[in-house]
């Protein structure tokens, strides 16, 4: 089987601080609005007020952080009607920024929402796996900055053999629709799919 | 396609849609053009490619959160065009790498930014209307030479004030020379205290002698149990150079059970904790009285303990004179003044916490050998801070965990470090010194300030007024500061403080204030040292090199300093004939006389970080005390702990306070102003604390876009709250009271509790032409009292309403 980059992620160690996106954000010179790796809150649960003035709740919290899956079947490549987006031969996902003409259906078409408009190149963009960088050796930006090192990268088959093969879990969308590269452990209040609401709508 | 959509997946009703996400995402690409276009960053080319080592230049991001992250610029045309960290090593543990947070990978765009302050200027408006004009170096230093000399002439050394601020803490010689020129001539009225730390450093000696930290970090992989009172060290410590990875490391590593005490559901809560009991702000002592009642009616404290090392428990060990006083357990227990027994239902009708949970917690606290108790710097930021210092640590007191492995003493955590010698700044002949929370009224009316009043120390009162005001590098003229609205009234008669003097990097709120206003080089074009944050077992020091050439016409503190110094003929001795390096090198030749390990100065700038990993054992706060009590007494007057303090006592007798403070012999639960019990709650029904954010380090990057992206201001309101108002997630909203009012998104989230919002503190303010702050400012709406003992700053202590904007 051809070689697949991936990522790992560990939700327990994740404080949501967002080293991952800022050092993503200075390598690329992202402007604000571009984000090629976001980190987006989970939030679930409900309190109970009592006569006395107390309070019970059940209130679970924990973050995902998340850029390109560089999936088995991404949904990008298809919608694109100018062919400008490939999968390489290491399993990368690839937008030609010659070809493309930042129609953003790419955008529309990725679950995960991935592919980020530059309004100012009129171009898409996306994360590339530090592609050069990893190939002469090098980590990607995201996964040198975690200060509690939740992100690791490999090869797909090598970190599911350590880590498992859960690639979903809520807020993130299932994982059925384009099979990312993405394995996870999840948080130790994790969800499901579909279960809970997405806490920081604004910052993803 | 909607279906299989990111957002569209999430089953509640209150997220956006896919559509209106993009929409978001479009907007917001739009206004970035606006934003950078001022300021172009350098091209960078090939991007991707790992750039040349000779390119590299270490430094540190230097801001006040308490840690200290090692930053490397890749330069190239004389301009910073990438940010990377600390990458030395295989990463193992007690010498890994030091990861900055967001913050300073976020760096370039705060120093390649629109505010950068870029001539010197003298005010021409109003003070604090913000306009001024461009002069040259030679007129600001003449200016201020001057206006000092006629300060220092009439009014004396007194009437000089070098103002508290926290931008460069991480430095070595950086944030210190202005004190070595004010002690060259003659001196200056000082401060005691800081923002972050003010009450805890008080009140903590009265119990143990010093303001001790607990057990180390490390420790807490011995232990069973984890308590954190509003100790948030997965947040506020979130960077590589502070407390989170070893956190992280340590809870997992003993598998303890962790608590986390705290309004919020902070990110130590989502990362570490196994039970979240949220507490109303500025109830904890009620808590630990509450679950003190427990222990004792159910005899679970370590009553040898307590009759070995503590004056105060009991009637049978009350310190000679105060017999008649009462005791810990006559207060707990309602046989004592105020005859109140604190049954865990008294306590749960405060804290908000239901009674069967502080039963159960106190015997879960009780029973389970060893605890690890600590508590963070929010609880004691409150009208009754010095309390529930006290209180807190009541607790490992109570249950006889002090001193030992596993242990602690309800003090914050601490981590190993190295020494590095500090900046002499020579002695300041003025004795003189107020809280550093203070300063206003010592610019009003400063002989209305006394030792038993305002806590004036060296002095029984102040004689003269603030008439000449330094700020370097700091923001608490206006923005730290408590009641913006009543300091800017304040500030804006140049009558009172004659001179204030504002050395910035960017245009802050409150370099608006300044009469001149001088641009500061930033600390990437400053050469200096970085010593320690806290990482539990490793020590480290970063050389901080100047990476690129001072932007615009930007000067070097040094260089400021020494051409006043020139002017009032005190060059030579505030010199000594150094410069900055000459001063680093002496540092570090200093520092090698005291530990001959640490590298000499070329080699130190070589490494860019050296780090040392602890080569004893954690360390446990107070075990030689546990050890032997007579032959290791604590610094307290009885040599033990003191439960019930006689220094505090005779304050309470001597201190004049204003109506409803208290100062108390034992640790209580004092009601308090802005508090629970406060009438003024029928208008202003939530409490508001102003909690720590990732976006900003206090008010430092709180212009840095990238950092606004990831991490917008928002009011945290609990959906209860936010419903009774017709408040979504999203909206705008005004938080307000009678001291001021601001205008800020509500993030609807169940991780606050009910009945009390947090504004992260430290957005900078920024007034309509009505005074109606725009930015989340924190402060418009916080009050200026200072805190019964430590005259310290409450700015957790307030009561707000909150409507749709």
């Amino acid at each position: 089987m051809a070689k697949q980059y991936a990522f790992y992620f560990d939700s327990n160690l994740c404080t949501g601080c967002k080293a991952c996106q800022i050092a993503c954000k200075d390598k690329w010179d992202l402007d604000v609005g571009v984000t090629w790796r976001r980190v987006a809150e989970f939030g679930d649960g409900e309190w109970a007020v009592h006569n006395d003035g107390t309070y019970t709740q059940n209130i679970s919290s924990y973050y995902v952080s998340v850029a390109c899956n560089h999936c088995s079947s991404p949904e990008c490549l298809p919608n694109c009607p100018t062919e400008a987006i490939t999968k390489n031969e290491d399993g990368v996902v690839m937008i030609d920024e010659s070809r493309c003409i930042g129609c953003r259906y790419c955008e529309w078409a990725c679950p995960y929402s991935a592919p980020q408009f530059d309004a100012k190149r009129g171009v898409m963009t996306k994360c590339n796996f530090c592609y050069e960088t990893v190939s002469q050796g090098g980590v990607p930006s995201c996964v040198a900055a975690c200060p509690t090192r939740a992100l690791k990268f490999g090869e797909l088959e090598e970190l599911q053999a350590l880590y498992g093969t859960v690639s979903e879990v809520a807020p993130l969308p299932s994982a059925s629709y384009t099979n990312p590269s993405l394995v996870i452990t999840p948080h130790r209040n994790s969800a499901p799919v579909g279960t809970g609401e997405l806490a920081n709508p604004e910052e993803v | 396609m909607n279906e299989n959509a990111f957002l569209n997946d999430l089953v509640t009703d209150s997220v956006m849609s896919r559509r209106s996400f993009m929409k978001w995402s479009a907007a917001l690409g739009g206004t970035a053009a606006l934003v950078t276009s001022g300021f172009e960053f350098a091209e960078a080319v090939a991007r991707d490619v790992p750039i040349a080592a000779d390119n590299v230049v270490w430094s540190c991001c230097t801001v006040n959160c308490g840690s200290r992250c090692p930053l490397r610029y890749f330069v190239k045309d004389g301009a910073i065009i990438r940010v990377e960290t600390d990458n030395t090593g295989d990463d193992t543990f007690g010498m890994h790498q030091v990861r900055a947070c967001l913050r300073g990978r976020a760096i370039r765009q705060r120093i390649y930014n629109p505010d950068r302050i870029k001539y010197p200027m003298k005010r021409v408006g109003k003070r604090g209307e913000g306009k001024f004009e461009r002069i040259t170096w030679e007129e600001a230093w003449d200016t201020i030479a001057n206006k000092l000399r006629d300060v220092i002439d009439q009014y004396g050394n007194e009437a000089v004030y070098v103002h508290y601020a926290s931008g460069p803490a991480g430095t070595t010689i950086t944030r210190a020379f202005f004190r070595r020129l004010m002690n060259c001539l003659g001196g200056f009225l000082d401060y005691y205290g800081t923002y972050s730390t003010a009450q805890i450093q008080d009140a903590m000696p009265y119990t143990y002698g010093s303001n001790v930290a607990t057990n180390s970090i490390e420790d807490m992989a011995n232990t069973k149990l984890v308590v954190y009172f509003g100790a948030n060290p997965c947040e506020t410590r979130m960077s590589g150079g502070g407390m989170n990875f070893s956190v992280q490391k340590f809870k997992r590593q003993g598998d303890a059970r962790l608590i986390v005490i705290d309004p919020r559901y902070t990110d130590t809560a989502v990362t570490v904790a196994d039970e979240w009991i949220p507490i109303r702000p500025g109830t904890d002592a009620a808590l630990v009285n509450g679950l003190a009642y427990v222990m004792i009616t159910e005899n679970l404290q370590d009553q040898e303990f307590l009759d070995t090392y503590c004056i105060g428990f009991d009637r049978e060990h009350m310190p000679e004179g105060y017999e008649n006083e009462d005791s810990y357990k006559d207060y707990i227990l309602g046989t004592g003044a105020d005859q109140t027994p604190k049954t865990p239902q008294w306590a749960a009708e405060i804290t908000g916490i239901p009674a069967a949970k502080i039963v159960q917690l106190a015997r879960e606290i009780a029973l389970t050998k060893p605890c690890y108790i600590a508590q963070g710097w929010g609880p004691q930021r409150h009208a009754n801070g010095e309390q529930s210092v006290r209180a807190i640590a009541m607790l490992p007191i109570l249950t006889g965990n002090v001193g030992i492995q596993g242990g602690g003493t309800g003090a914050r955590d601490n981590s190993f470090k190295i020494s590095v010698a500090a900046f002499p700044t020579l002695t300041n002949p003025v004795q003189t010194s107020i809280s550093f929370y203070t300063w206003p009224e010592a610019i009003t009316h400063p002989t209305e300030m006394t030792a038993t009043t305002h806590g004036v120390r060296g002095k029984e009162r102040l004689e003269v007024p603030i008439k000449f005001l330094w700020n370097y590098a700091g923001n608490a003229l206006i923005n730290q500061h408590s009641a913006v609205n009543e300091t800017r009234a304040i500030l804006e008669d140049d009558s009172l403080c004659e001179m204030i003097v504002v050395i910035e990097n960017h245009m802050t709120a409150s370099a608006l204030f300044a009469d001149i206003l001088l641009p500061d080089t930033t600390n990437f074009e400053k050469m200096d040292i970085a010593p320690n944050g806290d990482t539990s077992n490793m020590g480290y020091a970063i050389f901080t090199e100047a990476a690129i050439e001072p932007l615009f016409e930007t000067r070097h503190i040094y260089d400021m300093c020494q051409e006043i110094a020139k002017r009032l003929g005190v060059e030579e001795a505030f010199t000594e004939g150094r410069t900055v390096e000459d001063w680093l090198r002496y540092v570090v030749e200093q520092t090698r006389e005291n530990n001959p390990n640490f590298p000499e100065f070329e080699a130190f700038r070589d490494m860019g970080i050296y780090k040392v990993t602890n080569p004893g054992s954690p360390s446990i706060a107070l075990k030689s005390f546990r050890d032997d009590p007579v032959a290791n007494p604590l610094p307290t007057p009885s040599g033990l702990i003191e439960i019930f303090s006689p220094r505090l006592h005779e304050k309470s007798q001597t201190w004049e306070l204003p109506e409803g403070d208290v100062i108390s012999a034992l640790p209580m639960y004092t009601p308090t102003w802005d508090g629970l019990e406060d009438p003024n709650r029928e208008r202003y029904p939530l409490q508001m604390i102003t909690h720590h954010y990732k976006q900003r380090t206090h008010s430092s990057y709180g212009n840095v876009e990238w950092l606004k992206e990831a991490a917008p201001q928002e009011l945290w309101i609990n959906p209860i709250d936010a419903s009774a108002r017709g408040i979504e997630h999203g909206d705008y909203v005004y938080v307000f009271n009678d001291r001021g009012r601001t205008r800020v998104p509500a993030k609807v989230t169940n991780r606050i509790m009910p009945g009390v919002t947090s504004l992260p503190q430290g957005a900078w303010y920024t007034p309509d032409a009505n005074g109606v702050d725009q930015n989340g400012s924190a402060n418009i709406l916080t009050l200026y009292r200072p805190s019964p003992l430590a005259k310290g700053n409450p700015q957790h202590t307030n009561l707000v309403q909150v409507e749709k904007a």
